[in-house]
């Protein structure tokens, strides 16, 4: 049986895809560990790997028409050099994995594995990115939360690869990026959070906020962000036990092997009231 | 599947399944055993090996994707000039108990200078966080940096 297919192109890709059931495979970073069978041996797979990390197609970085376009098999690492890449993204992808780890993985592996602890997704949910998915016949596009539908589960159909990774390049001017975890190098994110801003004359303009980590997927309110918006900051202090009822239904997190679930809850709690309560005075926080 | 790359500065065609560590390769088709196999899931860095030039886990990469790569190990290295100044920056600092990390570091070491030339301390914790040793105790090794640095003035 062939146990991999090595395209040269997209369009060959996307026939091959058409034609064989089969696992894309970019950086195998995540994959090459899920399918370990210990010391010594070769990762076992049901079906074969097409490799994607490779093509030409997928590795962009530009922007066009108010979106950053960022091509699924572009590295951590590349993505840590290039100037188009916003710093408060930089932030979170710095605290991933180590440098030769990140010499391997990609964006578009970070989202396809659909892990609630990927950490490039917090962002991605706050700028609300969108995602471009190719078959051989056509195109799509969907919003990342639409995209990604629970641990490891995707809307990816057999046929398709994702091809395109949109960000608004809206600017934010207030950003805060937190991820609670052991060491570095390590997969072990507990808690992480990206939080946007706009803060115009001391009222709440535009508002984004994203937890890793605490849930199936990663947890945006935009029930909670609205009841925010045109507020005034300097009360948001005084009205944090209300916002907190707001959002903490969303946080559903569980005790594994990393934390236990009410650990996870009051992190939760107290980054979100950090970031709240400062809000006057963040232009750009950054924590291990 | 057949597979194009460059070993140690000699052009190869691999024809091994495209599941297959690079990890593997090396030790068992090529018996290049510097690299070695402490966690097999990207965490101790004791696989490491420089792919184009950049330090990568060869646990974690498959065939598949070495095609067209130039993959330098540690046995390829060590010869360099570079490679001379931060075996003797090593020694040197005491850095090395049981030698299992040791390659890796060698590994890690040349990546982060190729970087940084005049790395911070920052720099070098960072450079490194993707190794493990459990014998130093790390300050060693932080410290054969130093010395690489000096004795190898130029050479990065
Ligand atoms: C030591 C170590 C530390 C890590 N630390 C972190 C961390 O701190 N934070 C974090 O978030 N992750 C971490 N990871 C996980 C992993 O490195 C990342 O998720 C990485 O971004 C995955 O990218 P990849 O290219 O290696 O994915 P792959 O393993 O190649 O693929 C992952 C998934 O994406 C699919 N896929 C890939 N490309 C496409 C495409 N174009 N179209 C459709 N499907 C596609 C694959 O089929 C697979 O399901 C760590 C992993 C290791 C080994
Ligand atoms: S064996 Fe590859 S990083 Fe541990
Ligand atoms: S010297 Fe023994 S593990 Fe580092």
């Amino acid at each position: 049986m062939v146990n991999g297919y090595h395209p040269k192109d997209l369009i060959e890709a996307l026939k091959i895809r058409a034609e064989v059931s089969c696992i894309p495979l970019a950086g195998g970073t995540d994959l090459m560990v899920q399918n370990a069978r210990g010391t010594g041996l070769s990762p076992n797979f049901d079906k074969p790997l097409l490799f994607v990390g490779h093509l030409p197609e997928l590795r962009h970085i530009e922007k066009k028409e108010g979106f950053l376009h960022i091509g699924p098999s572009v590295l951590l690492s590349e993505m840590l050099s290039h100037p188009f890449i916003p710093e408060t993204f930089k932030k979170a992808i710095s605290q991933m994995a180590s440098p030769p780890t990140r010499n391997l993985a990609t964006l578009g592996g970070n989202i396809c594995n659909a892990s609630p602890a990927g950490d490039t997704l917090p962002f991605l949910y706050a700028m609300d990115a969108e995602l471009i998915l190719e078959n051989h016949a056509f195109d799509r596009r969907i919003p990342i939360e639409e995209f990604i539908c629970g641990p490891k589960q995707t809307e990816l159909k057999s046929d398709e690869l994702l091809t395109d990774i949109l960000i608004p390049t809206t600017l934010f001017p207030v950003s805060y990026y937190k991820k609670v975890g052991q060491r570095r190098g390590m997969s072990l994110t507990k808690v992480s959070f990206h939080g946007l801003a706009e803060i115009v004359d001391g009222y709440v303009e535009d508002l984004r906020m994203a937890f890793g980590s605490v849930a199936p997927t990663v947890v945006r309110s935009r029930d909670c962000e609205n009841s925010l918006i045109g507020e005034p900051v300097s009360t948001l202090k005084s009205r944090f036990n209300e916002i907190w009822e707001l959002y903490e239904p969303s946080i559903q997190p569980i005790d594994d092997a990393r934390s236990t679930a009410t650990y996870r809850k009051n992190v939760c709690y107290n980054i979100l009231k950090d970031f709240l309560t400062h809000l006057e005075n963040i232009k750009e926080i950054y924590n291990e | 599947m057949k597979i194009e790359c460059t070993l140690n500065g000699q052009r190869k065609t691999l024809d091994v399944s495209s599941t297959r560590r690079l990890l593997d390769i090396l030790r068992e088709d090529f018996h290049l055993t510097a690299v070695k196999e402490g966690c097999g899931e990207g965490e101790c860095g004791a696989c490491m090996v420089l792919m184009d030039g950049k330090a990568v886990n060869a646990c974690l990469i498959p065939a598949g994707n070495l095609m067209g790569k130039e993959i330098v190990t540690p046995e390829g290295f060590k010869e360099s000039p570079r490679g001379k100044i931060i075996e003797e920056a090593l020694i040197e600092a005491g850095a090395v108990q049981c030698g299992f990390c040791t390659p890796g570091f060698v590994m890690a070491i040349e990546s982060l200078l190729n970087e940084h030339p005049h790395p911070t301390e920052e720099n070098i914790r960072e450079g490194l966080s993707g190794n493990l040793c459990r014998c130093t105790g790390y300050q060693m090794i932080f410290k054969s940096v130093r010395l690489a640095e000096e004795k190898g003035a130029g050479l990065w």
